[in-house]
């Protein structure tokens, strides 16, 4: 009997079983049109950038424009690395968080305690401001700050100043939104011990929204990576490797930038991106995982 | 005889006139009762009748909401509660939530030891060793558990993360045990071993016991006070209130006329 009805069902319903196949390829086709910029430029990144990525690309500086001009002309592969620049995208992007972490875990605590009063709504509003305004501006402030008076001159730090205030409002964001979520109860089982409030905080809901602390700041990270604008009028660049942070220090995108202005460095241009792209895409899963591992 | 002797013994909580409003609002109107020591104490009431509130304001949690105002003392052996530093009296205070909610990022041994841990207070590792035994076997969870202390707590059943969270407000050995509806979130065995367990604990712990559950209440407590509307209108001995409820309304709950 319940087969029968079935099939009636089905038969009633045929020309809705139509429109549900087209929404269905519809869907499949606008989803694969979404994804497809990523997968080309994944494509183009690996097809023109691996040729050139050796041991030595990882270990040696920026080659001369003489050298490389030589070796394009020879049709060789360009010789030398991005040493300098990955050494000093380590160097800006570590100083940036150690600047950036403390301020903005904090201001996120401050934020969560103070639920609707007057002085945190208004560091939430210009948290999210400070969100919205261009690379470009960041670095002329620290241009402004850090080159003109810190440093007397373009420095890692200025870089990383310029970076750590774009990594900001996204660890604040988070640092709240993480402890929001944390529930009531467990802030009260501590109380309920006689711990004083600070230490509830430090010991019970900072470690209990760790993953989620992890999660913001290394999107905050791979959001820093690739930044070139606020560099450009900071750190400036370097053809050596440099661990000064009073000194012009060089970063994968800078060194990009530069090649794309040789035309004899053009073939590096795509292995220092399928570089940075690699690990971006790597902090981006990461940091995926962990928050899937919370929720 | 001994029921002669606990009946002259000084009461380990003496609350006086005690009320309690958020804003404007009284949620606990003059209620004055002296809790008695090594015994279960039942409140009963309907629910938003104040029992919470009253049970919170005995370690002072209640003043963790904000545009709460306190009226009225509570003695704890004599001394004002409210003269106390809320955090010292919390240690004296142990209290039991209506849901499990152990630490999720420490193992089970952690959260026996977290009062401990969480205040800075140091031990010896033997001498942990030995609360974390003791508070355990107190709950009888330690045959349960004593093979996987360094498990997270987390991964116990629903009774077992509650009688963990009653051993680590055992582990600071607390004068009382204040208790919000602790077995409503549990399945009916899981019930009975709590139960069974007040009943156990109140040799050496005096325990205050928020219960909806009016055959709880029969069951292991030694007094109850009826809530109505914030006030408190019958305290006594539990056999004898519901037996013989002398106000109308506690009459008019026990027999399920509302609640
Ligand atoms: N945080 C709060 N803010 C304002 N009113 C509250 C709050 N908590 C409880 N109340 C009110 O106080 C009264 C007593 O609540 P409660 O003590 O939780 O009752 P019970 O535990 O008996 O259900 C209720 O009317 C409730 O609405
Ligand atoms: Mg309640």
């Amino acid at each position: 009997m319940e087969s029968i009805q079935a099939l009636k069902n089905q038969d009633h319903s045929s020309g809705r079983l139509l429109k549900d196949k087209l929404v269905l390829i519809g869907v499949v086709i606008l989803s694969l049109v979404t994804i497809s910029p990523i997968m080309l430029i994944i494509f183009k990144l690996v097809m023109e950038g691996y040729r050139q990525i050796s041991l030595d690309f990882l270990i040696q500086n920026t080659p001369d424009t003489f050298e490389a001009m030589t070796a394009v002309a020879n049709g060789e592969k360009i010789p030398g690395g991005i040493a300098n620049g990955i050494v000093g995208t380590l160097v800006m992007v570590v100083l940036a968080a150690v600047i950036a972490i403390p301020v903005g875990v904090l201001t996120g605590i401050y934020l969560y305690e103070n639920q609707g009063k007057m002085m945190a709504n208004l560091t939430r509003n210009v948290s999210d401001i400070l969100q919205g305004v261009p690379s470009i501006v960041l670095g002329l402030i620290s241009y402004l700050w850090v080159v003109k008076h810190v440093t007397s001159g373009y420095s890692a730090l200025a870089g990383s100043v310029s970076l750590a205030i774009m990594m900001l409002p996204m660890i604040v964001r988070s640092t709240e939104e993480t402890l929001k979520m944390i529930p009531q109860t467990l802030k009260e089982a501590a109380l309920a011990l006689g711990v004083p409030y600070h230490k509830v905080i430090l010991r019970v809901l900072v470690p209990t929204g760790f993953s989620g602390l992890l999660t913001g700041i290394l999107l905050g990270i791979s959001r820093i990576l690739g930044e070139t604008a606020p560099l450009l009028l900071t750190a400036l660049g370097s053809s050596r490797i440099n661990l000064d942070i009073s000194e012009p220090t060089s970063a994968i995108p800078l060194l990009i930038w530069e090649f794309y202005n040789d035309p004899n460095m053009i073939d590096l241009i795509w292995s220092s991106s399928l570089l940075l792209m690699a690990i971006v895409l790597i902090l981006n899963i990461v940091s995926k995982q962990l928050a899937g591992k919370r929720n | 005889m001994t029921n002669t002797i606990a009946e002259v013994k000084k009461p380990i909580l003496s609350i006086n006139d005690l009320s309690i409003a958020y804003d404007k609002n009284y949620a606990v109107k003059n209620v004055s009762v002296e809790i008695k020591k090594n015994t279960v104490t039942a409140i009963m009431g309907p629910s938003g009748c104040g029992k919470s509130t009253l049970l919170r304001a005995l370690n002072r949690m209640h003043e963790l909401y904000e545009n709460i105002s306190t009226e009225g003392e509570v003695l704890l052996n004599d001394s004002n509660i409210y003269d106390m530093s809320p955090i010292k009296l919390r240690r004296h205070m142990g209290m039991v939530f209506q849901r499990p909610n152990p630490f999720p990022t420490m193992s089970i041994y952690d959260n026996v030891i977290a009062g401990y841990k969480l205040n800075g207070i140091r031990t010896k590792k033997k001498e942990r060793d030995e609360i974390v035994e003791r508070s355990l076997r107190d709950v009888a969870l330690w045959d349960e558990v004593k093979d996987s202390l360094y498990k997270k707590g987390t991964f116990l059943s629903g009774g077992q993360q509650q009688r963990l969270c009653i051993a680590r407000a055992l582990a600071f050995s607390p004068e009382v045990i204040l208790m919000d509806e602790p077995t409503s979130a549990l399945d009916p065995i899981a019930t009975s071993k709590v139960e069974d367990l007040l009943v156990k604990l109140k040799e050496n712990y005096t325990i205050v016991l928020v219960t909806h559950n009016m055959s709880q209440a029969a069951r292991i407590s030694d007094y109850s006070l009826f809530m109505y509307l914030g006030e408190l209108v019958e305290y006594g001995k539990t056999k004898n209130m519901f037996t013989n409820p002398i106000d109308p309304r506690t009459e008019e709950y026990l027999t399920g006329k509302f609640g």
